[in-house]
């Protein structure tokens, strides 16, 4: 024990060289931009996979400017942030999620900062023939009553329903909208975006959903109800399937870390960054939704 | 059927599953190079990795892999050659030496997920190492261990009895005799062992994802203070290997060129291996006709 | 005198370092015990907390076939029922060392006995350069060229034990043939010599001398690859579908622990059932590889030749 100690100690006095050093070189670059900040300081932020590399270049972006804060950002998905964040292990739990829907979660001690909204959309192998579905259809696919797609207009091909892994974010935020408290159909769960879309994109007549980030040429979107999913639906709630990307904190944000928080909510970051990684500016959102689900017009 | 034939049909037999062996590891190797060596170009072993815009490298993660190899050798090499020691030349043969082989290879069999949960709740909250090189070091010695400690010991067994008594009748104690002449002539198999377990420990990612962590910070090659935060040494810093890069890149990656980065980096660390295999061989059939009389 | 006394009773250089050298032997095969002990103890206490905690029945757990920690059944007992992955794990591992074995063993074979230098020295790098290749990668090799090829000789989506068995093919292969390399060269020479010397052809020595003589350590090395392939997740966890279903056949998607576990993982929250009941998914895997361990120790013992 008393080892670490000196090891520790020895890190610290390498850590404030660090600082000291970087303080004179650059105490000038820093122009008055929103995201200067007087503290210092360590920033762990852990969490939610899909938020890891938008925390990421920001947290890059942010200690250009404030060569004394470091902040390093893990994934390890959303049920590990919010764990850690709630044992005190780290400053900030990332989370796809609303601690409120997690159990073994003390949702009143956590602060919720809500960084960005990610849109979600069904999306089927190019072979099924079919580019709109309705709502009802869509929980049906997904309950297991309807497995093949001519039965919703489609070719005649059995369905696979691609579901996503059980207490992921975006498995909770589609069956809240979707199935409406319906139990899925046991079928294949993947845990990953990337891997969602490698499987929908090489087997006929599969189905799953993935963010709207990840929609490329090799798979198909569906519209819901005729409805496009893409962000200005997202925005004004016509595009039912969205979720927030959270940041908690244990109580408070304080220093540091609360100068960081700022700096995720400022322009900076979510009209350029935010863009850039496929989610939507939580500044453009018309609505809101509250943990229980409940969507009302934006103050 | 006469023992001729059956000898003529079973050499048949294992030439033909030899041969189709070696098909599938060239079609296995063929296919990693294919796809991925047009890709390598020395922009892209120099240049940091892109969040989310096509052309980043793999400098940082390149350099992770490698030093988290030098490490988690330097930590669990020396534990390995002891441990190994003691099973091939001092172990009596009994129950308990019996257990404890059991016990290595449970901890052979441990899921890499697992471990890597173990050296997160443990190294990196308990002990407050942090997501850093030497927890993942030290979760990955875990892996290599077991393979370690045996392919010592075989190697060590392998060693013909006639040596040691010759070293016993020269009068030189067993310590010795051990480290004189059994582990000089065991050193090319230990150095196999040696070498498989580091192609383990390149080609992890499950055990590194909770430890070493997914992300690699910005690090200053010039710094060479090992306390430094920035520097490229500093073990407690948070590093994204390879193998961890390449299943980020194919899991959770926005990059637009995320499937030519996962097949060039995949093709890297293939050659890196071989190369790695390669110098290490060399390396150890010079040490061995130095060290031995063999000429 | 005095002097031949002290001379006699003081322990010698070497005696000294005999000591030290041992003592430090003593020292690492502790640690590696330590570290054993600390990490079942680890795995055991949170893996029984489904059971302590949350009081779920064993039985239940171990034959229930309704995996859903998030929900309970119609007399309010949590869904945990882990037999569909404990099935689906036996049969990838054994089909896959099954199918893996005698490719390892004409593989260690040729080059152990029939092969000369040369073709060793080009095998031996190649079946290394094996090992360092990512699971992922292996993984995603498997997702495109195995997933696909047997959809079309299968139907089906290809997704399923068959996939992870070939997946796991390769990956445990290098790991069987380098190890059961190593226990075939370990065969004394003078046992093949004595056996040419009695008019044996290659095959009968191979076959009725050196294979038996070598049987444990090639045990063994079937063990290190039951080992690798039972505990591989990342691979297994593309091609095999991850269905928490009762495998109907040899193609349709199932669910092993360890895919469970590493899908599951990041989702859940310590302390809750739904993550006690993965550890206890990890606990099952340590038990059953350790049955495997005590029952290959136990053939290696009786089919062993005594020395």
């Amino acid at each position: 024990m008393k080892k670490r100690n000196i090891f520790s100690t020895l890190l610290m006095l390498g850590a404030v060289g660090a600082v000291l050093t970087g303080c004179g070189s650059n105490s000038a670059s820093s122009n008055g931009s929103s995201s200067a900040s007087d503290h210092a300081g360590k920033i762990t932020a852990v969490g939610s996979t899909a938020l890891q590399p938008l925390v990421e270049k920001a947290a890059g972006q942010f200690q250009n400017d404030n060569k004394k804060i470091n902040i390093t950002v893990q994934g390890g998905g959303s049920g590990t942030g919010l764990s850690q964040v709630q044992d005190g292990a780290v400053a900030i739990g990332n989370s796809d999620i609303f601690a409120e829907s997690k159990p073994g979660i003390d949702s009143s001690k956590l602060v919720d900062h809500k960084v960005a909204v990610v849109g979600m959309a069904p999306v089927v192998n190019k072979d099924a023939g079919v580019d709109n579905i309705t709502m009802a259809q869509l929980k049906d696919i997904f309950t297991g009553k309807v497995t093949n797609w001519k039965e919703v207009g489609g070719k005649d091909e059995k369905i696979t329903v691609v579901n996503r892994a059980e207490g992921s974010g975006t498995r909770a935020t589609f069956e809240d909208a979707v199935l409406s408290g319906a139990k899925a159909v046991k079928s294949q769960e993947q845990d990953s975006n990337g891997t969602v879309q490698k499987i929908v994109s090489s087997t006929p007549g599969a189905i799953s959903y993935l963010a709207f980030s990840y929609l490329n040429d090799s798979v198909k979107p569906l519209s819901i109800d005729k409805v496009k999913p893409t962000d200005a639906n997202v925005e004004n709630n016509k595009w039912k399937i969205w979720s927030y990307e959270h940041m908690y904190t244990k109580g408070k944000a304080k220093t540091a870390t609360a100068d960081f928080l700022k700096y995720m909510n400022s322009k900076d970051v979510q009209d350029s960054l935010v863009k850039k990684m496929g989610y939507i500016s939580i500044h453009n959102m018309k609505v809101q939704k509250d943990a229980k689900g409940n969507v009302t017009d934006a103050k | 059927m006469n023992p001729k034939r059956i000898n003529n049909i079973a050499t048949a037999v294992i030439y033909g599953l030899v041969g189709i062996v070696v098909l599938i590891l060239l079609f296995l190797i063929g296919y990693i190079l294919f796809n991925g060596v047009p890709d390598i170009s020395w922009k892209f072993l120099t240049t940091p990795a892109q969040a989310f815009s096509a052309g980043g490298g793999i400098r940082d993660q390149l350099f992770n892999s490698l030093y988290l190899l030098v490490l988690t050798l330097l930590i669990s090499f020396p534990i390995a050659l002891g441990s190994g020691i003691y099973l091939a030349e001092y172990a009596p043969d009994n129950w308990f030496t019996n257990l404890i082989r059991t016990t290595i290879e449970v901890l052979s069999s441990l899921p890499s997920v697992v471990v890597g949960l173990f050296g997160y709740l443990f190294l990196v909250i308990q002990l407050h190492l942090s997501f850093s090189i030497l927890s993942g070091a030290i979760a990955l010695t875990f892996f290599n261990l077991p393979l370690l400690t045996r392919s010592i010991e075989e190697s060590l067994n392998s060693v013909s009895d006639l040596q040691k008594q010759a070293g016993m009748s020269l009068g030189l104690s067993d310590w010795r005799t051990i480290t004189r002449i059994i582990l000089p002539v065991g050193l090319p198999g230990i150095l196999t062992g040696v070498i498989l377990s580091a192609g383990r420990v390149f080609g992890e990612a499950a055990a590194l994802i909770y430890t070493a962590g997914q992300s690699a910070p910005i690090v200053n090659y010039a710094n060479w203070n090992i306390f430094d935060p920035s520097s490229f040494l500093n073990p407690m810093r948070p590093a994204e290997t390879l193998a961890v890069h390449i299943w980020k890149v194919n899991t959770e990656s926005v990059t637009p060129d995320a499937h030519l980065i996962s097949s060039a980096s995949s093709a890297v660390l293939i050659i890196v291996i071989l190369i790695f295999n390669l110098s290490a061989r060399f390396i150890g059939n010079w040490l061995y006709k130095k060290m031995t009389a063999t000429r | 005198m005095k002097e031949i006394q002290n001379k006699l009773l003081t322990k010698s250089k070497a005696t000294r370092e005999d000591h030290f050298g041992r003592a430090i032997c003593y020292l690492c095969i502790g640690l590696i015990i330590a570290l054993v002990v600390c990490i079942l103890y680890f795995i055991t206490s949170r893996g029984i907390a489904t059971f302590t905690q949350n009081h779920v029945n064993i039985w239940g757990f171990l034959a229930g076939t309704n995996w859903n920690p998030g929900s309970v059944d119609a007399h309010g007992n949590p869904e945990v029922g882990a037999l569909p992955m404990i099935v689906t794990s036996f049969s990838v591992t054994v089909l896959a060392a099954a199918v893996a074995t005698p490719f390892a063993l004409a593989m260690a074979i040729f080059m152990s006995e029939i092969a000369g230098k040369k073709g060793t020295k080009f095998l031996q790098p190649v079946i290394e350069l094996l090992v360092g290749i990512p699971s992922v990668v292996y993984g995603f090799i498997g997702l495109s060229v195995i997933v696909p090829l047997i959809r079309k000789i299968f139907g089906g989506t290809g997704f399923g034990i068959l996939a992870g068995t070939i997946v796991l093919f390769v990956m445990v292969l290098p790991t069987i043939t380098s190890l059961s390399v190593d226990s075939l060269r370990a065969v004394p020479l003078s046992y093949r010599q004595a056996s040419a010397a009695l008019g044996a052809n290659r095959w009968q020595t191979i076959y009725k001398v050196i294979l038996r003589t070598a049987a444990p350590g090639i045990l063994t090395a079937v063990i290190f690859g039951m080992a690798r392939a039972f505990g591989e997740a990342l691979a297994v966890q593309m091609v095999i579908g991850n269905a928490v279903l009762m495998p109907k056949s040899l193609v349709s998607p199932a669910s092993t622990l360890t895919s469970k576990l590493t899908t599951d993982v990041g989702n859940t929250v310590m302390g809750t059932l739904p993550n006690n009941v993965l550890w206890s998914l990890a606990l099952i895997l340590l038990f059953m590889s350790l049955f495997f361990n005590l029952l290959v120790r136990f053939i290696g013992k009786k089919g062993s030749i005594k020395k």
